[in-house]
């Protein structure tokens, strides 16, 4: 009894009571039992079943259970695809409302098998693999809705990439038979291989009134600037070959060319250079002795020698993209796989996403009659711009080219865009290969300003308890002419800030904040109060500092005012021994931090500070009640990529008779902690942003043999 | 048993009810399925279903239909059919444009001489005079590339005043007109009331548009090129600088967003300006029109415009543009209006809001990064989607419409110049700029691409590369006297430079009249030395962006100048933290002289410098470039006449390209050996002339400049531990201490 209740309040309600032997007996079995099942299921049944978990398609999972709709003679054709049609004149921006997401919802038609009326299929392949990939990847996407009423953009389920397979009138009218047409109004087509013989037109013939395009091969008289999408043509060798990243540098060859049906006239030319080039050329054409089938795609041959298909584009420099029929080639997409540099020659061509990518820095477009020159032309890139391109190269396939996901998300990312402009990606989104992005740096402040003198800095004083030295701080600092407000951050909960009346009397306004905590990151709260762009951070205790010097340092501010410019300069240094970082407060010959006990800075980095600053470090600073200074020279210096600016030989700033190191710096402990802040923020930006210089700022005539009162900064403190 | 049969049973039914489940025969009803949420969020009902049936692959390779295709036609057949087709509305590069004239000379523009008795207005006479002070001018039309018409086609309205009759006539009978081609057209107005067409009432054949306000549907990619619509008091040169002084934190003004203007009742352009009401809230969205404009408004006026017009004259414009974060530019009748350069030159970040425009150079500006794209459709969504852009976005909108303006709208020169360049990068494909070049500083007029088109060969775009210069250096001395004893100071110059651990090569240029000494007379040092005899020897020559110099920095030397390795040394390392910048050691400044009006130069000490001279400076080698390259032959061969003001004219050109002064390294100020007697150098500098003639010099350059581009610095760079009474040991850069 014990046992079954035991059971029964743990076991499943299927085996109750059993023992374990028998149940052991059973559940293998049964397991034997489902597994054969399912295996004889899947047996029967494998082409209708599902790949992944069957959870999401019950009721279709064939495209030869599409339902069969009959395409009557009659039915009407779409107008061909009007030219001048745009954003603004032909796409229902209506219809993608305003969305906080700023996302635009896509809608895929379900799949139908059009036939005409005696029931010839309007497409000789159907549903390529290809379409299938891109529209599964649209349906997994945060773009996709299945509701139709909500969606911005239509796409048909009818597979048009390749014009060769179609039947372009049924095709049209199959198109303009689906529910939500309208003129073909927000509807998208992916094309690939426009055009057919004998002229090849470079966009899909098929009339679709004004549906947007994403085409491969678009001249620039068929592409409607703005509207349709130039995209790449897939290569299907994309996912079968694996070709491992190369680093970039020079390659065997200097130009390869690959294709097979170059034309005789640019065959004859390319000859031509090779013969008074020599060596540096490969020019590799189809194998002639080779059986046909896939090993014809995947072999080249140069004189009987043959070379494995795409591995050879690894081996060279630069690689030829010449045009054939069409503009658009897929050869172009293994190139950039291999990191090869594309030599495209095809005039007039719209390059792949020419939108939003930069190809000057991954490619390089000859005129096609200039293919005499390329050589030449080829030769005079320098060096390491050709790396930079085998390099952005590699990044464009990875991001845009590798799959039919890539290609299908771009597509809809650059149409997004359109619509939500203002929250379009940049630039440097679309076009910074992630080590670029890890390396680079945008500052924020990034326009060369020197801001006016006149409307001065704020000083922020941080005090706890210090009224006297405070006092003798504020009096000090009140002789710069170009302060313009004092405020005093009293970081002490327990105590008031003394009366109004025993304050000094200065003339500028003066304003106390009392803190509801005592944290040292009070000192970087963006208070409304700081109504100047100069923030003067500097501690109740530094009391050295002369006016000049103040004033000194807020001119220098002005000439780099996305800096951090003070006065107590510090140094990081690598400990070899350790094998970590290390904080160093000697008088060295060196600079790579100033600390905020008296420094000037913009009131832009406040708000980063706050809001911004990565990980936990504020939380390590307050916790540590130390180091929000070395976080402070961080975060500028992350941001900025610069150097912070010591001014003057200023180095003791407590009193006259004071060390480098006092006050709180004294403590051993306490430099061992901040030793440990610089590794500790090192691991949480990832690198060592700081950067080291030997240069302090002085007046002009420092130290000059000039008459002092003729010196506009004649009370620089030697020490 | 009885137990374990029932087990079988029970074990058999579900194996069933599985089989069932899986073949079909029991589905789960839709509402089963249909909230189901997978990853936080709800999945869409019926997604597309993941085919796997074995389709048939896209085979991309084309290969069988090129073969088929190259039997019948041959490239060279195909082009000439393009360009014997696309005509007209649909000219582009390829098509109606003759690359082969620009192939012999490269760039060059011809203006058509002015005939006589032809009035042309103001902007169209800054228009052409820009061009033909420009390094594209050609007076040759032998030699030019690309035409420019003196006839005024600036003004295309039939009801202006500046319009210019029979232009189809005029343009026909051009002897070198040859239906346009090769011509470039500028345009600022179109049509006229009531359609405003953009037609410019003449047949411009296959001559490119350069044209204000022109729309999307007529503009030809890559064939036009659209320019801003701009006063006629718009200066020539120079420009006012941008409003913005310094980056305010938050960026936030006093009003969100503005517009004060013109509202047309009825016809063409006037439904978006007539429904901006909807949107005014009178705090921080100040949308305000008037219907007062032309002769009879009165009988036009609907019910809304005295009211509009009593609240229009509430607030003044100037104020409201420099104090809104945004600026409504809407269209008017045409597509472009004057708003637009007013809101950029302000730092109020434009919100377009005309469907249809081809934005001013949309061919490389980037605009979404200095401007907000709006839709008229939406404009009931504008307000939300302003207030929905974040602080960090707008602060950079800010700063780059402030960079826009400098860099490509501030004058008429600059204007025309950018589109000059844009046509210039159509042309010599290959030595065109990125898209980079033109969206960040200092901008394309400045970036010339035939240097280099490796970004990282500028000195410009180290942190956006996320890489440093060359940590080299080449030192260029300039040598004008023979070489006669073994104590002159050139070759104590040679000794010490080439000891520092930075120098990469030392580069002689040999000025002077005497042939070249021999080899073995200069000294021997670990680095190489490379004589070069100037070209012409004249002064400009120093600044020869040579091919020996491989290094990015730049050591420039007078032969007599004083240097030691150490301060060779600091001033390099100075120069990799400012590698945009000059760094050197001799000093001076300019001011104003209010007495003379005009600009003054001096060597007095001072507290403040806004040059730095190239006896002993480091500088980036593009600017080598640059100078040779970039400024006009009549400022060169002023230096070269004078063999004077080089280093003036090179502080000109780099403070106008990076907008800040250059860098004073440590407290020397004596750089030259003052020993030196009798020295055809040594005479220059005594020479009273010399100084008038560096005063003239300033003048003009600030002429040509179109204002003072220099700015002071009061800072000089030390050494940290610089005069510091610590231990001259521990000091890395004891020589500087003494003097």
């Amino acid at each position: 009894m014990c046992a079954s209740v035991k059971y029964g309040s743990r076991g499943p309600a299927l085996i109750p009571r059993m023992k374990t032997k028998h149940r052991i007996y059973y559940i293998t079995l049964f397991s034997v039992v489902l597994l054969g099942l399912i295996a004889t299921g899947m047996f029967q049944f494998w082409p209708h079943s599902i790949e992944s978990s069957a959870e999401w398609s019950l009721d279709r999972r064939s495209v030869h259970d599409a339902p069969l709709v009959r395409i009557p003679m009659s039915s009407p054709i779409p107008e061909r695809g009007d030219l001048s049609c745009r954003m603004h004149t032909c796409f229902d921006v209506y219809r993608c409302g305003y969305n906080p997401k700023n996302k635009i919802k896509v809608y895929i038609y379900p799949l139908q098998r059009f036939v005409d009326e005696v029931g010839v299929p309007i497409s000789s392949t159907g549903l390529s693999r290809e379409y299938n990939d891109l529209l599964s990847a649209i349906s997994d996407s945060d773009f996709y809705t299945d509701d139709v009423t909500r969606a911005c953009l239509f796409i048909p389920s009818t597979d048009v990439l390749n014009q060769n397979s179609l039947r372009i009138r049924e095709t049209a009218q199959a198109l303009a038979m689906l529910p939500r047409w309208d003129k073909g109004m927000n509807h998208l087509l992916f094309n690939m291989l426009p055009g057919g013989p004998p002229d090849y037109n470079t966009a899909l013939d098929v009339p679709r009134d004004r549906a947007l395009l994403a085409g491969g091969g678009f001249s620039t008289w068929t592409y409607r600037q703005g509207y349709d999408v130039s995209i790449p043509v897939y290569s299907p060798l994309s996912a079968e070959v694996d070709l491992p990243e190369r680093q970039p540098g020079p390659r065997r060859y200097f130009i390869l060319s690959s294709q097979t049906a170059i034309h005789r006239e640019y065959r004859v030319e390319l000859e031509r250079l090779k013969e008074e080039n020599g060596e540096a050329l490969l020019l590799l054409d189809k194998c002639s002795n080779l059986s046909q089938g896939l090993a014809s795609v995947r072999k080249r041959c140069y004189k009987g020698q043959v070379y494995d298909y795409p591995q050879i584009l690894q081996e060279s420099s630069f690689c030829v993209v010449l045009r054939g029929a069409r503009l658009g080639q897929a050869t172009l997409s293994d190139v950039l796989q291999a990191g090869c540099v594309p030599v495209i020659m095809a005039d007039s061509y719209i390059l792949p996403f020419s939108e939003v990518l930069d190809w000057k820095r991954a490619s390089v477009v000859i005129p096609e009659e200039k293919l005499p020159e390329m050589y030449t032309i080829l030769k005079s890139i320098p060096h390491r711009q050709v790396e930079e391109m085998q390099r952005q190269a590699r990044w464009f396939w990875e991001a845009y080219f590798s799959s039919m996901k890539a290609i299908g998300m771009t597509t809809l990312q650059i149409i997004n865009d359109r619509i939500y402009p203002y929250a379009a990606r940049t630039y440097e989104e679309w076009n910074n290969p992630s080590v670029v992005k890890w390396s680079s740096v945008n500052s924020p402040l990034f326009l060369p300003l020197i801001p006016p003198r006149s409307p001065g800095f704020t000083a922020v004083v941080l005090t706890y308890d210090r009224i006297e030295s405070l006092f003798r701080v504020i009096t000090e600092i009140s002789k710069v002419s170009s302060l313009a407000k004092l405020l005093v951050v009293w970081n002490n909960q327990n105590k008031s800030p003394p009366e109004e009346s025993l304050w000094p009397k200065v003339t500028v306004p003066l304003k106390v904040v009392r803190t509801k905590e005592n944290k040292l990151s009070n000192r970087f709260f963006p208070f409304d109060e700081i109504e100047t762009e100069a923030v003067l951070a500097i501690d109740d205790d530094i009391i050295m500092l002369t006016s000049d010097e103040l004033q000194f340092g807020y001119e220098v501010w002005r000439e780099f005012p996305d800096r951090l410019v003070g006065y107590p300069g510090r140094l990081h240094l690598w400990d070899h021994e350790m094998g970590k970082w290390k904080y160093e407060s000697e008088w060295t010959n060196e600079v790579s931090m100033v600390l905020t006990g008296a420094a000037f800075y913009h009131k832009y980095f406040n708000y980063l500070y706050t809001y911004k600053m990565p990980g936990d470090i504020k939380n390590w600073v307050d916790a540590h009640m130390n180091c929000e200074d070395i976080a402070m020279n961080f975060l500028v210096a992350n941001i900025t990529g610069k150097a912070p600016i010591k001014v003057t030989p200023r180095k003791k700033f407590k009193c006259p008779e004071c060390t480098a190191i006092d006050g709180l710096s004294l403590d051993q402990t306490h430099m061992v902690e901040r030793s440990e802040c610089i590794n500790k923020f090192a691991s949480v930006f990832g690198t060592m942003p700081l950067k080291v210089v030997e240069h302090r700022a002085d007046p002009v005539l420092y130290k000059d043999d000039f008459p002092e009162k003729l010196k506009s900064f004649p009370n620089i403190g030697s020490l | 048993m009885q137990a374990k049969k029932r087990y079988l049973i029970s074990l058999l039914t579900g194996a069933f009810l599985v089989l069932l489940f899986y073949f079909g025969g029991v589905v789960p009803g839709p509402a089963a399925t249909g909230s189901r949420s997978r990853h936080g969020y709800n999945r869409p009902e019926q997604p597309w279903p993941h085919f796997s049936d074995p389709l048939q692959h896209l085979s991309p390779w084309d290969h069988s239909d090129t073969e088929d295709y190259n039997v019948h036609i041959s490239p060279r057949q195909k082009r000439d059919v393009n360009s014997s087709v696309y005509k007209g509305k649909r000219c582009r590069m390829q098509s109606c444009f003759d690359f082969s004239l620009c192939q012999r000379n490269g760039f060059k523009v011809y203006v058509y001489p002015q005939q006589k008795g032809e009035k042309i207005s103001e902007s169209y006479q800054n228009i052409l005079s820009t061009i033909e002070g420009s390094r594209f001018y050609t007076s040759d039309p032998g030699q030019a590339c690309l035409f420019v018409l003196s006839l005024d086609t600036l003004d295309r309205d039939q009801l202006s005043p500046q319009y210019v009759h029979n232009l189809k006539t005029k343009v026909q009978s051009l002897p070198l007109w040859n239906n346009g081609r090769n011509h470039l057209i500028f345009n600022l107005y179109s049509g006229t009331w009531p359609d405003y067409t953009e037609d410019l009432g003449f047949d411009i054949g296959q001559a490119m548009l350069a044209k204000a306000s022109i729309s999307t549907e007529n503009f030809r990619p890559n064939f036009d090129v659209s320019i801003p619509l701009f006063s006629k008091d718009h200066p020539r040169t120079g420009g006012d600088r941008g409003y913005l002084k310094y980056n305010t934190i938050p960026p936030f003004r006093k009003y969100m967003l503005v517009f004060k203007g013109k509202r047309y009742l009825t016809g063409i352009g006037s439904d978006t300006r007539n429904a901006l009401y909807h949107v005014h809230n009178a705090e921080d969205v100040v949308l305000l029109t008037t219907c007062k404009h032309g002769k009879d408004w009165q009988k036009h006026k609907d019910a809304r415009c005295d009211k509009d017009n009593a609240e229009y004259e509430k607030y003044d414009y100037r104020e409201m543009l420099h104090n809104s974060t945004f600026c409504l530019v809407p269209r008017g009748r045409r597509l472009g209006s004057f708003r637009f350069l007013e809101a950029l030159q302000a730092a109020c970040v434009p919100v377009m809001l005309s469907n249809g425009w081809e934005l001013p150079f949309s061919e490389v500006i980037d605009w979404n990064t200095a401007a907000v794209i709006g839709d008229e459709r939406l404009l009931l969504q504008i307000p939300s989607t302003v207030r929905s852009i974040h602080q960090d976005k707008i602060l950079a909108l800010r700063q780059q419409t402030q960079f826009l303006w400098e860099a490509y709208f501030s004058s008429v020169e600059k204007i025309v110049l950018t589109t000059l360049e844009i046509i210039q990068d159509r042309v010599l494909q290959q030595t065109s700029r990125s898209n980079l070049m033109w969206n960040s500083h200092p901008g394309g007029l400045f970036t010339l691409p035939h240097y280099s088109s490796y970004l990282g060969d500028f000195p410009f775009f180290y942190a956006e590369l996320g890489i440093k210069p060359n940590p080299k250096f080449t030192a260029v001395i300039h040598a004008v006297t023979p070489l006669v004893s073994q104590s002159q100071p050139i070759l104590k110059l040679l000794v010490s430079v080439a000891r520092s651990q930075y120098c990469a090569q030392i580069i002689v240029l040999w000025n002077c009249d005497k042939p070249l000494p021999a080899k073995h007379r200069w000294p021997a040092t670990s680095v190489p030395i490379i004589v070069i005899e100037g070209e012409n020897k004249v002064m400009s020559s120093r600044f020869q962006p040579y091919d020996s110099i491989i290094s990015d920095a730049v050591l420039s030397l007078d032969e007599d100048t004083v240097l030691s390795t150490t301060e060779v040394d600091f001033a390099f390392t100075v120069w990799q933290s400012f590698p945009e910048r000059i760094v050197g050691y001799p000093a001076r400044s300019h001011f104003w002289d209010n007495n003379k009006e005009r600009w003054g130069y001096t060597s007095k000490w001072t507290n403040d410098y806004s040059m730095v001279l190239t006896g002993a400076a480091i500088y980036h080698r593009y600017y080598h470039f640059l100078y040779s390259h970039f400024l006009p032959s009549s400022l060169k061969s002023m230096v070269d006449q004078l063999a004077n003001c080089e280093d003036i004219l090179m502080n000109f050109l780099v403070s106008a390209v990076t907008k800040l002064p250059p860098i004073k390294v440590t407290q020397k100020k004596q750089y030259k050996e003052t020993m030196m007697g009798q020295s055809s150098r040594a005479s220059r500098w005594a020479d009273p002339d010399h100084f008038a003639q560096r005063q003239t010099c300033m003048n003009k350059f600030a002429s040509w400049f179109g204002g003072m581009p220099l700015v002071h610095s009061q800072m000089r760079l030390d050494p940290v531990l610089f005069k510091d009474q610590v231990s001259i040991l521990r000091k890395k850069y004891r020589e500087i201490e003494r003097l």
